[in-house]
């Protein structure tokens, strides 16, 4: 029963955080840069917005990739709620980043495709982060049911402090921010225009947004998952815990250049090394 | 008794038949015949086999049988060496005379009867034979099948090679014969005999057209797979002469405390890892793409390196945890993340195809390395999703090459739009490797499941097994995003022939019939398979939750795009050209340069040859490999001695 | 309901321009003017624009492509000509190869003058063009629910 709540709330409630999460990265972007910046409710403007807008087509696939993307993120985002199984929960995200990177690859369009094959290499650099996670997870708490992960007697992080600090790293190249904006890009003049959005519009759009809320929400449950035990006093933790790790987010993203794709994929891979598998190893053969 | 032996000997007979016939029609009309009576034998067998639940003990008595592998040995080693003095290649003499000689004597003078007949049967069925069995007769004959349609557009297209397609397709039953005759068999000598026959058909295949590459390629598989059966040559004697076992179940039975028989059973794996083309013996395969596609189709999917594997998996159960098990699953994690690496870096398509058989062997290798109930589940489902779907691929691939003229990936941008036929086969083929609800990625779980309850060197299996998957992921994406892109292409009329189309089409149906039928498959086969293997009574690797989740998942996959695609014909969208900086001219595959000339627009895909230098990972793979083979059998020898 | 004008996306397209205009529309968006308080975006792509800024002139190596970037905008979108140049070819009209403002080519919705115009006219002309991109919107709709 309590699954069921939690996936109801969640699929009513995410896009409603998710946006307010995007109005606030928004506003704390702007005071950053000495702006007063739009309102909170900003993301959701443009939503409606692009609702109301027509919708250019360059064929019917598109409306098909992106609606896919979104159930199948929706989907993901349920199964995390309904506390299944993580390592499959991430196996579905990644089908899910299929649909979007097939939504940019398949218009014969140079911006829209060069951004899909620099998702695939984001994909590349944070994939096996995700998994060791997913492993690391049942490492310390000796199952993968997320159900059971949160009701251990001691929070995860405890043993795993070096796959959080991974988590943390991959976590700027899933939200899509500076210095790993590389599949697309919240700022004009860019040699890639919007990357993998460019050939998005109205509806589609509009789509993809709402579907990027649920993923951040989602992602962020991720990061509550190292904090959550069976005490009640660890939620508020949580909750503090992921505002911190999206607080920390929208710094890096102002106050890091972009960087090139190999440096992205091999800095990826070496913290994914240093932090996560040597956090693995330590766990496997000293405890 | 009876259907044992007609399912390795007709293939045989087929293959006698095809090669006296020169007719076309003939040919085509008895290998119809053939693979339709072997596939009807297999399936009759299985069902009747999976029904009774029972394991089958066949031949009791050799007979003559015995003398006539000899002689068979004997003229496949005269073969050897006629065909390497022509070709002036020392490698193979020696390796071949050797092991014929060790055998030779052995059989003659050193053989115990007595130790022979303690088993008292040669053969056997049990679950794990039968799933391998229907994989061989299935998959393979199809091909057998697909073969006759495309030697005729081969030689259509390359008049400068000499038809010898009563050969070729004979060759491909004899392979099939041999591969019946090796699972069936549980005899170790039996075994090698069979063993021995598919290492020298391959060899024969992979020179068909006898160019100077070829003939190359086809040497080097030889030696490889030769040095392969002498550590199998090797590992009988020592079986029967110290420790008086002369049979896979008898090495079996003698159980995984046992520590004697960890020489034996590490160097049966190290002849099951050049079979099955692990690094450091990769390269066999790589160079086996230059014969014709039916031929590499039969090597990469339900044959040859299925052989390797097989072999490896009925040895789980005594290298959990040993020296074996460490290093069979070593090299198995390895060869998984490096040859997925080397994968990205190719735009040949048959090329990916062998880089990424070589990456999912390694996968299941790991698996058969680890040695535990549900790393052996895992493994075996590898196997069944892995012969479909590889089939299923290389047999497209042909045919697309055939079409379009040419198999770089690069050259397939737009084939949903041109061909769109071979374009869903290819979709279907690249889905079942690894999207989600298809057969790799459920593996994948299992296997990350099961190595990580298990001990030893497990995590570093689990670490590159995790990177495996991100390149994974990565190759076989980009590859199908350039099948869908949506070029500004019109139809083209299908050029395929309806013998191949026949061979796909049964694929892409059975790859999809096997997703949706996962469920029963696991419950009913795998299970009593593994319970079967490791003498226990029940056996639970993934949980009634995971399975309802896996069939939703399904009926996902199939009814969004279906619901999606209602919802985009009914959508109110305006067809616009694709943004290219405002310099579009109006076809989406071209824009006007500064000179106001038209240019055609290309957008290529990554290949990261910067990054990944092909040689010196090769290279460095190789000596890798190399290193942990050599090591890890001076420790065998050094605890056997 | 106001649907558009609470977040008005901008493309920027620059003709042959002195660079003059350029400066000062990127002007708006720094913290002096900070359009973005309003939600106005600066994107470089057409089809997430609803409102398309030239600057310059437009000459003949030009003209096909502002004709195109304005076809690639998604219905409803006004066109804000920004500066003497765009208005009507300014000081450069007499060059030979320039046709002359943004309206020989694409119906354009409202004037900006200035030489260069100022950060705050820009605005002011960006807010106008809200009324008319809300007016556009709304004959959309009629004429949407009159074909059903």
């Amino acid at each position: 029963m309590g699954a069921v709540i939690s996936v109801v709330l969640y699929i009513l409630l995410a896009p409603i955080v998710g946006g307010l999460l995007a109005g606030l990265d928004r506003k704390i972007t702007a005071r950053m840069q000495g702006r007063i910046g739009p309102s909170i409710l900003q993301p959701f403007y443009d939503v409606r917005k692009l609702f109301a807008k027509e919708t250019l087509s360059i064929g019917k696939f598109q409306y098909l990739t992106i609606i896919s993307f979104l159930i199948f993120v929706i989907f993901t985002g349920a199964c995390f709620f309904a506390g299944l199984d993580i390592l499959l929960v991430f196996f579905v995200l990644t089908t899910a980043a299929m649909f979007f990177v097939l939504a940019a690859g398949l218009p014969n369009s140079p911006f829209s495709r060069m951004g899909a094959m620099r998702e695939l290499v984001q994909m590349l650099a944070y994939e096996p982060m995700v998994l060791l996670v997913a492993v690391g997870l049942y490492k310390a708490t000796g199952t993968f049911v997320i159900k059971d992960i949160i009701s251990s007697d001691v929070s995860a992080i405890v043993y795993l402090p070096g796959m959080f600090i991974g988590f943390l790293y991959i976590l700027t190249i899933k939200f899509r921010k500076s210095p790993f904006d590389l599949s697309t890009s919240h700022h004009a003049h860019q040699e890639l225009v919007k990357g993998i959005t460019t050939e998005l519009s109205g509806k589609t759009f509009a789509i993809l947004e709402i579907t990027h809320w649920y993923e951040n929400v989602m992602l962020l449950g991720v990061v509550a998952l190292f904090i959550l035990n069976s005490s009640v006093w660890s939620i508020p933790v949580a909750i503090v815990v992921c505002l911190l790790a999206y607080f920390l987010e929208i710094l890096i993203d102002n106050t890091c250049a972009r960087v090139k794709w190999d440096f992205m994929l091999k800095s990826a891979w070496i913290v994914t090394i240093i932090f996560g598998t040597v956090n693995l190893l330590i766990l496997q053969y000293l405890f | 008794m009876e259907f044992v032996a007609f399912l390795v000997l007709f293939p045989f007979v087929v293959a006698a038949l095809l090669a006296c016939s020169k007719n076309n029609g003939v040919r085509k009309v008895v290998v119809y015949a053939g693979s339709a009576i072997i596939i009807a034998a297999a399936i009759y067998y299985s069902v009747t086999g999976f029904l009774s639940g029972e394991t089958a003990y066949y031949f009791t008595e050799a007979g003559p049988v015995n003398i006539i592998m000899m002689c068979g040995e004997v003229f496949l080693m005269c073969l050897i060496v006629v065909l390497s003095i022509k070709h002036k290649k020392i490698l193979p003499i020696i390796l071949s005379v050797t092991q014929t000689g060790l055998m030779l004597w052995f059989e003659l003078l050193a053989h115990k009867p007595e130790a022979a007949e303690e088993a008292h049967y040669f053969m056997l069925s049990d679950k794990l034979t039968l799933i391998m069995c229907l994989i061989v007769a299935v998959v393979g004959c199809l091909i057998c099948v697909y073969a006759v349609g495309y030697l005729k557009d081969y030689h259509g297209h390359h008049t400068e090679y000499k038809d010898r397609r009563s050969f070729f397709c004979a060759m491909l039953f004899v392979f099939l014969g041999a591969m019946f005759g090796l699972i069936f068999s549980d005899n170790l000598i039996w075994m090698y005999f069979f063993w021995e026959i598919t290492s020298v058909s391959s060899f024969l295949l992979i020179g068909y057209t006898k160019t100077e590459e070829a003939v190359t390629n086809s040497f080097r598989a030889l030696w490889m797979n030769l040095l392969g059966g002498l550590g199998f040559c090797l590992a009988i004697i020592y079986c029967e002469l110290s420790l008086g076992i002369a049979s896979l179940s008898g090495l079996l039975a003698s159980g995984l405390e046992n520590s004697i028989i960890v020489l034996p059973v590490i160097l049966l794996a190290f002849a099951a890892l050049t079979k099955s083309a692990q690094f450091p013996f990769s390269k066999w395969l790589l160079g086996a793409m230059v014969a014709p596609t039916p031929s590499s189709a039969l090597l990469h999917s339900a044959t040859m390196v299925k052989a390797g594997v097989y072999l490896l998996l009925r040895l789980a159960p005594v290298m959990e945890g040993n020296v074996a098990g460490t290093m069979v699953s070593l090299i198995g994690g390895i060869t998984f993340f490096a040859a997925s690496v080397l994968a990205i870096t190719q735009s040949d398509g048959k090329s990916v195809l062998a880089y990424s058989t070589i990456s999912n062997l390694g996968l299941i290798t790991a698996c058969a390395g680890v040695g535990t109930k549900e790393a052996v589940w895992a493994g075996a489902l590898l196997v069944i999703f892995h012969a479909v779907s590889k089939s299923l691929l290389f047999q497209t691939v042909g045919s697309v090459e055939h079409t379009i003229g040419s198999r770089d990936i690069e050259d397939m941008t737009g084939l949903v739009r041109t061909y769109p036929v071979l374009a869903g086969a290819l979709t279907i083929g690249i889905a079942g490797m690894f999207l989600a609800p298809f057969g790799m990625l459920i593996s994948k779980w299992a296997v990350l499941k099961s190595v990580l309850d298990a001990g030893g060197i497990s995590t570093l299996i689990v670490i590159l097994i995790v990177f495996g998957s991100a390149t994974t992921l990565f190759y076989w994406t980009k590859w199908l995003c350039k099948i869908l892109v949506q070029a500004p292409k019109d139809k083209q009329k299908n050029k395929t022939s309806c013998d191949q189309l026949t061979s796909i089409g049964i694929h892409a149906f059975l790859m999809i019939a096997l997703c949706i039928v996962f469920p029963l498959i696991a419950t009913n086969v795998l299970e009593p398979m593994i319970a079967n293997m490791f003498g226990v009574s029940d056996v639970l690797v993934l949980s009634a939750m995971d399975m309802v989740i896996m069939v939703v998942m399904l009926v996902m996959v199939f009814a969004i795009p279906f619901i999606c695609s209602f919802f985009a014909k009914n959508a109110k969208v305006t067809e616009a050209k694709e943004y290219i900086a405002g310099i579009n001219v109006g076809t989406n595959d071209a824009f006007v340069d500064s000179f106001y000339n038209e240019k055609p627009l290309t957008v290529s895909n990554w290949y990261m040859g910067e990054m990944v230098n092909v040689n010196k990972w090769m290279l460095s793979m190789t000596w890798l490999g190399s290193a942990i083979i050599v090591v890890f059998i001076i420790l065998a020898a050094g605890g056997a001695l | 309901m106001a649907k558009l004008s609470k977040s008005p996306w901008i493309m920027h397209y620059d003709g042959s321009s002195c660079n003059g205009c350029d400066i000062e529309v990127l002007a708006c968006l720094t913290p002096v003017y900070d359009v973005e308080r309003f939600g106005i975006i600066n994107t470089g792509n057409p089809k997430h624009a609803d409102i398309l800024l030239i600057t310059g002139g437009i000459n003949t190596q030009n003209k096909p492509v502002v004709e195109q970037i304005y076809s690639q905008m998604p219905n409803p979108k006004v066109v804000v000509a920004v500066g003497i140049c765009a208005c009507n070819g300014g000081v450069f009209k007499e060059c030979y190869n320039i046709l002359g403002g943004a309206d020989q080519v694409i119906p354009v919705d409202v004037y900006v003058p200035g030489c260069a115009a100022r950060p705050e006219s820009i605005i002011d002309g960006v807010v106008k063009a809200l009324d008319i991109l809300e007016k556009k919107q709304a004959e959309m709709e009629n004429k949407a629910s009159s074909e059903e």
